[in-house]
Parts: structure tokens; C-alpha cells; sequence
């Protein structure tokens, strides 16, 4: 079973939010990872691009599909994760650590869920 | 992101094979292909994809149909039934064949083996099996029953394969050693009944060399009632020799590079074989008596469907990184010229790969298109197939 990580936030579409670092940081659950399949590509917002919570600022490709990626939040992209674009299987990998995303400046959060509330709803093990 | 899980929910409906226990054990996820609950992936598909083109591949093919034609008058049937001369099939070989329709349309790409002088096994997609069955009885209530039995012992019937340049080391541990030319001499669609010899004493198999991934394998049936056992002994001879368990994933993404269609992608009933690159399958000229949908292949080869009108299956290889994915547009100068029926990104080979049938005048390798992928152009190139050819 795919586990969510305590202590982060989640949206509906899957993404994770961590506020306890700034600035906060992206990525997508290991649910999301699990269904997706082997990601092989990442196309991620630039650095300096502004993103609006629930609305499209990238793509993940896996072996299988390819799926829009959703901003939890919106704000301003302070970094992107280069070593997951080189190596999109740290996605699969190490979901909640080395296969981050990116980071962002947030100026407003969209609507997100406890890892409680994300695990109940999605069959996930905290 | 709004990824759906692939693994679909079991439902009633769904039938499992009889190493389903074998899979759930070691953790695989399930997808529902053709009715029946299948493993779409042990780990990583990627990994399962690798092992195949570098050291072995274990799969189930238990949802595969297997239905026997017997009696003095088979091979004539099946003349009849399908579209190639199996009469013509030496005792021991196998051959790749059609099942069309009076319109010509395909029903089914299936494998025939000639097992024995009067026995043919068919073996039709794990989707069609009941179909197919269903209209070779049709079939053969029109040629006349006399002198030809059908059986379909699909229920019955599991089909194993092993896959890849170990292949053959891993196969040749489950027979005595007396059997063991038996195995090595075993030619490209060739099959031989052997007795496997397992520990709980000797299994009748079917033992065939054939696959659907590129690579040199074998595929073998056996009876529901050991088929467990004889996975068990394929993975302990595949222990030492790299074999990993691969599921539906890892088969559709070898099957797409070594350019190898599948029936609802590439081939359904309103695709002749011409379009599909298959004419050859079609034995117009060598069959001298009428087959079911000859009048209608016939009318479309004299039209030159496929080949000066009309559309054409062709590989595409992608010149950016993304992926052409199966419904998606083929252009050229913003116009729509064809469809991708399969794509994804190619695991061995590093780059985008698709199959896509498009007009017959941009057939030609070499030829530039693009794609719609979501909105945007991406540019790809008409390329030979198969994408990917394994060094012999």
C-alpha cells in the first residue's frame, strides 16, 4: 500500500505541500507516483514563472500516461528540482524526498487536506 | 495531477488465472485486460521491461484463448476459417494468422499451431477468445462438420512465456537432459510436446518458440491443474539466470518496440490486413478455394488499399522527448492525416516510439509529421519497423 507521509499537506489532485520549509516545497504523493507507473519525463514551471492554486503549471509522463501536474498554491517558483527533470524515476523513488519538484514563494494556499483526511480518501498507510 | 489509478477494482465479472495466488504473493498490481484480472506490473514495469531485453522475463499468457481443431479435415477448415493456408503448416510449426469477417474487417490476430498431423491449436487474444470460438463453430457449420472437431479448452488451458537471451538456458532446466536438443533445435515458430520434469514428477507441455516482445522465448502450455508448479520451477531455474516476473505493462511496451501490433490498438474490425501491414498474412494466391472475406480482401488489394490508397500502419519516432499516446492526432502542415494507435516513450531505445495508421502517400520512411500532443505540434519522423531488432 502507498504511504503518505505525515506532516505534509495534500490536494485533491495529489500534490503534497511542505510549509515548514522555506520556501515550501512540491511534489506529488506516493499514491499519485504509484499510479502513474515509471515517470520518465517532467515538465515543470519555470523558475520565476508565477502559479495559481488548482490550475496546470506542468506534466508528468510515465511509461503509461501522461497527467497534468496542479499547483497546490499559488505564488512564485523559487526553484525547480533539476535532478528529478535528469532522473524522473527519484519520482517513483523517493516521492516525499529526492523526487521533489519545486519550490515556491506562496502567497495564497488552495484547498488542501490533512495526511489523515488524504489517506482516508485515497487508501493510502500514514 | 489527475492520474487514475491503473489497477482497476476487482469486479465479479472478472476472471483470474490460476497463478493468480502466485502474483498476489509477490505483490503485483492487477489491471482487468479482456475479463480477466491480470498483473499489470510486479515492481518497477520499467525494470520488468529490461529484464526481458538483458536477461529473462516470466510471464502469464493464462488469458490467452487455446482452441483445438482436430480430425482428417482441419487443416482444410481452417483454409476456410481464416485467412492463411495452415493446410500448408508442417507438423511442428506454427503460423501467424487472421480471422476476418465477410467485409474483410479483422475479427483476430491469433498464432496456429500444427501440433499433429490432424491437430491445430488457435490461439486467439484473451478478448476475443469466446468470440473467435464462437465463430469458427459458425465457420464450420458452412464448411460441414464432417471429418473436423473444435474444442475450446481456453478454461482449462494456462500459457506461460519466458522471455529473453536467457530464455533458453531457463527452459532447458525443466526437461531431462535427453530432451535437451529437443529444446535447443526448437526453430522460430516451432513447437514440440515434452514432458517437463518437475519434482513432483513429469508435466505434459506444449513447449513453443514463440513471443510478442522481440527477444528469442518460448511459450508454454499446460494444464490449469500444474501450472503452478511449473511456474514455481521457471522461476527457480530463472533464479541464477536474472528472470524477473513481468506483467501487461512490460508485454505492451516490448510488443510496441519490437513493432508487433495488438488487437483493439492497431487491429480491429473496421482495419483490413493491408492497412495493417499484413497482406502477406492473407494467402490469396495460394489458396485456390474460397475463405470467409476472401471477395471483400480481394476487392480492397485490387483497390490498393494500403498501399496506393487509403491509410497505412506506420512507426513513428518522436524527435522531441514527449510521448505520442494512443487517439492522438498525426498531422502535416496543421492537418489531420492519421492517428496514433499506440505510444509511449521507448524504454530500450531512449526515445519516443508509436505506431499510427496515416495516408498511404506519407507512408514512406523518412516522411515528417507531427503530433498532437495536447494542444502542441511535436515533430515526428516515419521510421521502419520494428523500432527495436534484437542482434542474433
Amino acid at each position: 500500500m502507498s504511504k503518505i507521509q505525515n506532516g505534509l499537506r495534500y490536494s485533491e489532485e495529489h500534490e503534497w505541500l511542505d510549509t515548514e520549509s522555506a520556501p515550501a516545497k512540491v511534489g506529488v504523493s506516493a499514491v499519485a507516483a504509484d499510479a502513474l507507473g515509471d515517470v520518465v519525463y517532467l515538465d515543470l514551471p519555470e523558475v520565476g514563472s508565477e502559479v495559481t492554486a488548482g490550475s496546470t503549471c506542468g506534466e508528468i509522463e510515465s511509461t503509461k500516461s501522461v497527467s497534468d501536474l496542479y499547483s497546490p498554491v499559488s505564488g512564485t517558483i523559487v526553484e525547480v528540482n533539476q535532478e528529478a527533470i535528469d532522473n524522473p524515476a527519484l519520482v517513483n523513488e523517493d516521492p516525499y524526498g529526492a523526487g521533489w519538484l519545486f519550490t515556491v514563494e506562496v502567497t495564497s494556499e488552495g484547498p488542501l487536506l490533512s495526511a489523515e483526511e488524504y489517506a482516508s480518501k485515497n487508501g493510502g498507510e500514514l | 495531477m489527475t492520474a487514475e489509478p491503473q489497477a482497476a477494482p476487482h469486479t465479479a465479472t472478472e476472471k483470474r488465472t490460476a497463478l493468480y495466488h502466485q502474483h498476489a504473493a509477490l505483490g503485483a498490481s492487477f489491471t482487468d485486460f479482456g475479463g480477466w484480472q491480470m498483473p499489470l506490473k510486479y515492481g518497477s514495469e520499467l525494470a520488468e521491461h529490461r529484464a526481458v531485453r538483458e536477461t529473462a522475463g516470466l510471464f502469464d499468457l493464462s488469458h490467452m484463448g487455446e482452441v483445438w481443431a482436430t480430425g482428417p479435415n482441419a487443416g482444410a477448415f481452417l483454409d476456410y476459417a481464416l485467412v492463411g493456408k495452415l493446410s500448408a503448416v508442417a507438423v511442428g510449426k506454427a503460423k501467424y494468422s487472421l480471422i476476418c469477417a465477410e467485409d474483410g474487417g479483422i475479427i483476430d490476430d491469433l498464432i496456429v499451431y500444427r501440433v499433429a498431423e490432424d491437430d491445430f491449436l488457435v490461439v486467439p487474444n484473451a478478448g476475443n477468445a469466446a468470440i473467435v470460438a464462437a465463430e469458427l463453430d459458425s465457420r464450420l457449420a458452412a464448411f460441414g462438420r464432417e471429418g473436423v472437431a473444435l474444442r475450446d479448452a481456453s478454461v482449462e488451458t494456462s500459457l506461460i512465456a519466458v522471455q529473453g537471451p536467457n530464455a533458453q538456458d531457463i527452459v532447458l532446466q525443466l526437461f531431462p537432459a535427453e530432451h535437451a536438443e529437443a529444446v535447443t533445435g526448437l526453430k522460430y515458430y516451432a513447437a514440440v510436446e515434452l514432458e517437463a520434469q518437475l519434482e513432483a514428477g513429469s508435466v505434459p507441455v506444449l513447449l513453443a518458440r514463440t513471443g510478442y516482445t522481440g527477444e528469442d522465448g518460448f511459450e508454454l502450455f499446460v494444464a490449469n491443474g500444474r501450472a503452478a508448479e511449473l511456474w514455481t520451477a521457471v522461476r527457480e531455474a530463472g533464479e541464477s539466470r536474472g528472470l524477473v516476473p513481468c506483467g501487461l505493462a512490460a508485454r505492451d511496451s516490448l510488443r510496441l518496440e519490437a513493432g508487433m501490433p495488438l488487437y483493439g490498438n492497431e487491429l480491429s474490425r473496421d482495419v483490413t490486413p493491408f492497412e495493417a501491414g499484413l497482406g502477406a498474412v492473407v494467402a490469396l494466391k495460394s489458396k485456390e478455394g474460397d475463405f470467409v472475406g476472401r471477395a471483400a480482401l480481394q476487392a480492397k488489394k485490387d483497390d490498393g488499399a494500403g498501399t496506393t490508397s487509403g491509410r497505412r500502419l506506420v512507426g513513428l519516432r518522436g524527435l522531441g522527448r514527449r510521448a505520442a499516446r494512443s487517439h492522438y492526432a498525426v498531422l502535416k502542415d496543421g492537418q489531420q492525416v492519421g492517428e496514433v494507435t499506440s505510444g509511449q516513450p521507448s524504454p530500450t531505445l531512449g526515445y519516443p516510439v508509436a505506431l499510427a495508421y496515416v495516408d498511404v502517400e506519407l507512408a514512406e520512411p523518412g516522411t515528417q509529421l507531427d503530433v498532437d500532443l495536447r494542444g502542441k505540434a511535436e515533430p515526428f519522423e516515419v521510421v521502419a519497423l520494428p523500432f527495436y531488432k534484437r542482434e542474433r
